[in-house]
């Protein structure tokens, strides 16, 4: 008895384990090294991925699925997108079917929502689905939930253009986020532009500057975090940097902030989780 | 008397010619003691009666929540310290190239020189936008630690 119980167990872990390993290659497509859909596109027209202004050991952090820390949350998205939850038990998967039908989804956002008549983003939209949909409580910004689904929508797109549309209702809103762009703030008096256009490729006490062109790659992973974070806590901690008071994450005028910089963005690739320090 | 205004600053500003082609702007903002510009380039006079120490200068250049001055700058006397930025000219020869006068404006106001620029006004607290509550109305350094930063710049020459 004691033999076959030991036994037992000994197969049940076996097997749990080779599931792990096939549901890691699953993730990587086949492949050890993530991103093969961005090589050679971090470049374009001019216009730089903060990827370049990375360290190399960063980037090939960001490089190898199985060294992206990202990834972890990426997983976690899938098991949340197959789960059911609130009064209506349905999940993502029910309405959406596999989580790769959603490629080219992630490049387009934000866009103008007509029922609100102002700009949604993902975050916004994945909770829209919450609270109408699902009859689900909303998820809060920057928690493992609402992280890990993003990134998951930002990780099936890998590789494609970022391609948000300006023109149309969304002009308006992107005019304010530009607006913001160039504001002066805080303390310290400077503007976006004053570090990632005037400034860009040059030393701030210890930081490298980048272009600002992070449209592509957030949710990222930040080594001074020690884990993932949306694009607004990366503006609310560029608004502390020059000592301003910052906005809430999905504010309306981060949400605008976020076409602008997106827009910035376009044409280069979706390298979503990235990986910055 | 000619009477000028003054782009940057936003301060009520009392304007008058003296004496031959000097011209005088004089500027009185919020909390702060009132300081005079001459001909757009130089505060002549030191902001207090106390002279500046050149130690607790140094310092407060080095201070990331004082002037912070080597996140922009280059500064070979203060290679003790780790990390110095290269988005503003090195100053380790700033003495040799400027007056006294013109460096008090640099560090009271730039935006007089340069409105684009990136360096922030040390001595300024009208115009902001959305300043975080703890730092409202405040300057970024006190008018002692303005003389204190003169007082270590004007021993930086390179040929010591
Ligand atoms: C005082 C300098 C400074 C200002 C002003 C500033 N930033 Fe930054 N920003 C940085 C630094 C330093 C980093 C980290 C290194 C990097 O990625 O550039 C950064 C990172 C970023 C990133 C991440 C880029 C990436 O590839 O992950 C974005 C996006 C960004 N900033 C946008 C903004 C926006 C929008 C504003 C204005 C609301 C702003 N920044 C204002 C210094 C600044
Ligand atoms: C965020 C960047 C930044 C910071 C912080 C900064 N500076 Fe500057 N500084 C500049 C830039 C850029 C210039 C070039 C001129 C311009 O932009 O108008 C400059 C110019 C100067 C000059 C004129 C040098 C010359 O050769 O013409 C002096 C002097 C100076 N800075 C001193 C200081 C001191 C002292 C501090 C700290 C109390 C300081 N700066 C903080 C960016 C900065």
């Amino acid at each position: 008895m004691f033999g076959t119980r030991y036994r037992m167990g000994g197969v049940a872990f076996t097997a749990l384990g080779a599931l792990a390993v096939a549901g890691v290659f699953t993730l990587g497509a086949g492949s050890a090294s993530a991103c093969e859909e961005c090589k050679g596109k971090f470049e374009v027209d001019g216009k730089k991925s903060g990827y370049l202004y990375s360290n190399p050991s960063t980037q090939a952090m960001e490089d190898d699925d199985f060294d992206n820390p990202g990834m972890l949350w990426v997983e976690k998205g899938r098991k949340l997108w197959a789960k059911k939850d609130g009064k209506a038990n349905k999940s993502c998967q029910d309405c959406h079917g596999a989580p790769e039908k959603m490629r080219g989804v992630y490049p387009v956002y934000p866009k103008y929502d007509p029922k609100t008549k102002k700009l949604i983003n993902i975050e916004q939209r994945i909770n829209r689905c919450r609270t109408e949909k699902m009859q689900a409580k909303p998820w809060k910004w920057d928690k493992d939930n609402l992280l890990g689904v993003t990134a998951l929508i930002g990780y099936v797109s890998r590789g494609l253009p970022v391609n948000v549309k300006i023109d149309g209702p969304a002009k308006p809103f992107f005019e304010k986020g530009k607006a913001f762009y160039y504001q002066r703030r805080g303390q310290l008096d400077m503007a976006c532009k004053h570090c990632h256009e005037d400034n860009a490729g040059k030393y701030i006490r210890a930081d490298f500057i980048s272009e600002g062109r992070g449209g592509g790659n957030f949710p990222t992973y930040r080594l001074k975090w020690q884990k993932l974070g949306s694009l607004h806590r990366r503006f609310k901690g560029c608004n502390k940097q020059v000592r301003a008071k910052p906005y809430k994450q999905g504010a309306d005028e981060y949400v605008n902030l976020e076409l602008f910089v997106k827009w910035r963005t376009n044409g280069l690739p979706v390298e979503v989780p990235g990986v910055r320090r | 008397m000619r009477m000028t205004t003054l782009l940057a600053g936003g301060a009520a500003l009392a304007l008058m010619a003296q004496g031959a082609a000097a011209e005088v702007t004089k500027v009185h903002e919020k909390g702060l003691k009132p300081y005079e510009i001459v001909d757009g380039v130089s505060i002549p006079k030191p902001l207090t009666d106390k002279s500046g120490d050149p130690k607790r200068g140094a310092k407060l250049m080095v201070a990331r929540k004082k002037g912070n001055c080597l996140a922009c700058h280059k500064v070979v006397q203060l290679n003790d310290y780790p990390f110095h930025g290269n988005v503003g000219p090195e100053l380790s020869d700033v003495a040799s190239n400027m007056q006294e006068g013109e460096m008090r404006l640099r560090l009271v106001n730039p935006k007089v020189l340069n409105p684009d620029t990136i360096m922030p006004a040390f001595y300024h607290t009208e115009g902001l936008h959305r300043v975080k509550k703890k730092f409202k109305g405040k300057p970024v350094l006190t008018e002692q630690e303005i003389e204190d930063i003169i007082a270590f710049l004007k021993t930086l020459k390179s040929s010591q």
